[in-house]
């Protein structure tokens, strides 16, 4: 393969050189029924699962199909995407904010023959291209991480983790049984790329070894004082060490203070901390970010640890979908996950969900813990 | 024949949900063949190659990342994340395999033959592997080389009219919801603001100069499609100030079963016939609704806007018209002090594309005065509002303070007074005092 430049000469940087443009304009891109009709949408519909139909003032109205997929995708898979939004839409299309890629047509007669090519694409393995769902009170696509693909800090993968829980969540991607919609997440460590925080199921990567320290190294490749205030809970000062008769300057990790967050090695590469059988997955449940009803809320930790078992996970799916169905069985309509827990009360939803609560889930992190803690003798047996 | 063996990743073929792995392996074998015979910049097996070490981390449960290391293209602070592989030897195709941040186009938008480009521009001069989107909503292009750095960013300025995103410690490309484009929810124009706000701030996007990061995100209502509430340092969510549109004819059609509640949403299971009282009235958080005698009213000065009512009936009912937004500070993820929800600040300016946003831009530009001059390295706003109080976030911004900026007041009287709220300041005489106040 030769070289071909592109036109930029690395001798003069600076020459032509076309800077601070941004992205580009959205009215580009915008369906013509779409710049027609901004800010006239009256209400919507959702026509079956993975369908919508929205309705304008003028009249018009615009369906979506949405297809579910891996945020991870090749170019010759955003080709095929573009070729059917060239088939059926005029060349437009979208993606949301949950890796979910939206096709609009502006006539319902156009719908199904789309519907009918999406849900006909396969995979040579046979999983579908572009499953259509994702909508109303059911479970979308799951928002994630890097993982192992590409990430220097992760305690679990990612893409790995999503495609096992999708296909045990399946039905649920199709359906619309559910009280509520169900969101869930994967970080694939605590410094959670993907904010699964505020998730109904959060699925989250996390580290339980303390760094280990690479003295012969770390003076010539990090900062000691940035190591050291990188810590959040002061486990690690300085030290110097012996290494082959020479003293160097190190840093000494207090293990029982280490929170195993990875900030340290986010700061400096020679306190490396990943493990195979340290790093593993916690599950958390009940976030939430809308202000429907309810507050948004932050995801409680439910499952302390489940160990990576590569490649299809099936301790975390199982708790997942065991989480689901309860939930399914158990909540009102309209309730989310967390608004559900929290009216049955945690104490009942561990035993409903056969979930074992070990000491793991108090929490006992600075002062937010204290606000966690039962005040009031009114608890369920 | 594919170049590494990939039993475990090969499990991950089967099964409904799309496929990663058969993506990736079948076009790593497209590569191989290269009918369209591309030149490519980096190496054909890149694929192969990547595909090959994710198999070595699915055996060996632990990443073979390594950190990123000090590479950009000239003049950015941003834009690139450096990533080289620990097992160069065993992958060369992927020993540097940086990441590529493209700036997305406000709400998510394409045309067909604009992504055709940007797909023909990565697999020549990159892997050919992207993300569709990552989670702060940029495109990523997912793996080059460093001499090819320069060449994409050339390329995509020259050519494509695109700029790169945020990375670093500084503004991350910002992200809306869908808004006014196409739901009738939005309260104001998330993309025209989110593009605006972005280009307006490309060098603060662009050129480190603040302590840690720092996220917008746009949200056109309460509903938070965009999660703005939980992971951004200022959320901006549209929200109303006047009475709730109702269509009474509409919410007869609902209770008489003519429209489905929710817009369909619960169509997956029988919930019986829907009822007004219990869904509606019942579930409202502040209890300001009544239905009677065929009539559904609201007590609107009571409402705190939280959707429900408008969610489950979106042909009856419909935001205001006086609408703007609130401005919530301070959200991030748990790294490093625990995770904090955005705290509200500004409850409603109202957005004024006329003068350029400048009443919203007022506020942005305060805050950053102040955590740019206070915050510590790798200090998030929040957690620069927790350490100096939200007093001090007032008075950056100049802002009173008000009921609407707490749950509920303060548990503690551990008040820190200021001199100049006390009659008679602070300076007194102890000799003064002895006169009547024997030692």
């Amino acid at each position: 393969m030769a070289f071909i430049s592109s036109g930029y000469n690395p001798k003069e940087p600076m020459k032509d050189r076309i800077t601070d443009i941004g992205p580009r304009h959205f009215e580009e891109f915008y369906p013509p029924v779409i710049k027609a009709n901004k800010g006239k949408w009256l209400y919507h519909e959702i026509l079956k699962p993975g369908v919508l139909v929205h309705v304008s003032e003028t009249g018009d109205k615009v369906f979506t199909v949405r297809v579910g997929g891996a945020r991870l995708m090749s170019v010759d898979l955003i080709r095929e995407i573009c070729e059917i939004a060239d088939k059926h839409c005029d060349g437009y299309l979208r993606f949301t904010t949950r890796n979910n890629v939206e096709f609009m047509v502006d006539s319902q007669e156009k719908v199904e023959p789309l519907v009918q090519d999406l849900q006909s694409r396969k995979f040579q393995g046979g999983s579908f291209k572009f499953p259509v769902g994702g909508t109303g009170a059911g479970i979308t696509n799951i928002v994630h991480t890097q993982g192992w693909i590409h990430c220097h800090t992760p305690a679990t993968d990612a893409s790995g983790p999503v495609k096992a829980a999708m296909d045990v969540l399946f039905d649920d991607f199709q359906n619309m049984r559910l009280p509520a919609h169900l969101r869930v997440s994967l970080a694939c460590c605590l410094n959670m790329c993907g904010a699964v925080h505020c998730s109904d199921i959060a699925i989250l990567g996390y580290h339980r070894k303390p760094p280990m320290v690479d003295h012969a190294y770390l003076d010539k490749m990090c900062e000691v004082p940035l190591a050291i205030a990188s810590c959040p809970t002061a486990a690690i000062k300085p030290k110097k060490v012996e290494v082959d008769g020479k003293t160097l300057n190190s840093v000494e990790v207090n293990q029982s203070r280490c929170m195993f967050c990875g900030n340290c090695y986010t700061m400096c590469p020679c306190l490396p901390l990943a493990d195979k059988e340290g790093d593993g997955i916690v599950l958390m449940a009940g976030g939430k970010v809308s202000n429907r009803i309810s507050s948004p809320e932050f995801s409680k930790v439910v499952v302390a640890f489940i160990p990576n078992e590569a490649p299809r996970w099936p301790t975390m799916t199982a708790t997942i979908k065991k989480m689901v169905e309860v939930y399914a069985a158990d909540a009102r309509k309209y309730e989310r996950f967390g608004e559900w827990a929290e009216r049955i009360g945690w104490e009942r939803f561990f035993e409903k969900c056969e979930l074992e609560f070990t000491h793991h889930l108090i929490d006992d992190f600075r002062d937010p813990a204290y606000y966690t803690w039962r005040q009031t003798t009114n608890f369920k047996f | 024949m594919a170049k590494h063996e990939t039993p475990l990743l090969d499990q991950l073929v089967s099964g409904p949900w799309p496929s990663f792995v058969d993506d990736l392996k079948q076009y790593a074998a497209a590569r191989a063949k290269n009918e369209k015979n591309v030149e490519y910049q980096i190496p054909v097996d890149v694929v192969d190659d990547l595909l090959g070490i994710l198999e070595l981390s699915f055996k060996d449960g632990e990443t073979h990342w390594k950190h990123g290391g000090i590479v950009g293209v000239f003049g950015y602070g941003g834009g690139v994340i450096g990533r080289y592989c620990d097992q160069p030897e065993k992958f060369p195709g992927v020993a540097h395999f940086h990441t590529m941040r493209v700036a997305q186009p406000a709400g998510k938008y394409y045309k067909a033959s604009y992504l055709k480009e940007l797909c023909d521009l990565w697999e020549f001069r990159g892997s050919g592997l992207t993300n569709m989107h990552g989670s702060t909503g940029d495109i990523i292009f997912l793996g080059t080389t460093t001499p090819q750095l320069e060449e994409v960013f050339f390329e995509l300025t020259h050519t494509h009219n695109q700029d790169l995103g945020g990375s670093g410690s500084n503004l991350r490309t910002p992200a809306d919801c869908i808004g006014a484009s196409r739901c009738e929810y939005a309260c104001y124009d998330t993309q025209d603001l989110c593009h605006t706000l972005t280009n307006d701030y490309q060098d603060e996007l662009h050129r480190p100069a603040f302590p840690y990061k720092f996220k917008f995100k746009f949200d056109g209502c309460p509903n938070g499609c965009v999660a703005s509430i939980a992971r951004a340092d200022i959320s901006f969510i549209g929200t109303w100030k006047d009475d709730i549109r109702i269509d009474q004819d509409a919410v007869a059609g609902y209770v008489n079963g003519e429209f489905k509640p929710n817009a369909g949403a619960h169509a997956g299971r029988d919930w019986g016939k829907f009822d007004i009282q219990k869904e509606v009235i019942g579930l409202c958080p502040t209890e300001c609704m009544k239905y009677e005698n065929g009539k559904l009213e609201i007590d609107n000065r009571e409402c705190t806007r939280c959707m429900h009512c408008i969610n489950v009936m979106p042909r009856a009912l419909r935001p205001g018209k006086e609408k703007g937004l609130s401005m919530l500070v301070g959200a991030k993820a748990p790294i490093l002090d625990g995770a904090q929800m955005g705290s509200l600040l500004v409850p409603f300016v109202e957005v004024n594309k006329e003068d350029g946003y400048q009443a919203i831009k007022d506020v942005i530009e305060a805050i950053w005065d102040w955590w740019m001059e206070e915050g510590k390295n790798r200090e998030r706003l929040g957690e620069l509002m927790k350490r100096q109080g939200f007093q001090k976030l007032l008075e950056a911004t100049g802002i009173d303070p008000m009921p609407q900026h707490v749950k509920e007041p303060r548990h503690n009287p551990y008040i820190f007074w200021k001199e100049e709220e006390v009659q008679g300041g602070w300076e007194r005489d102890v000799e003064e005092f002895r006169k009547n106040h024997l030692r």
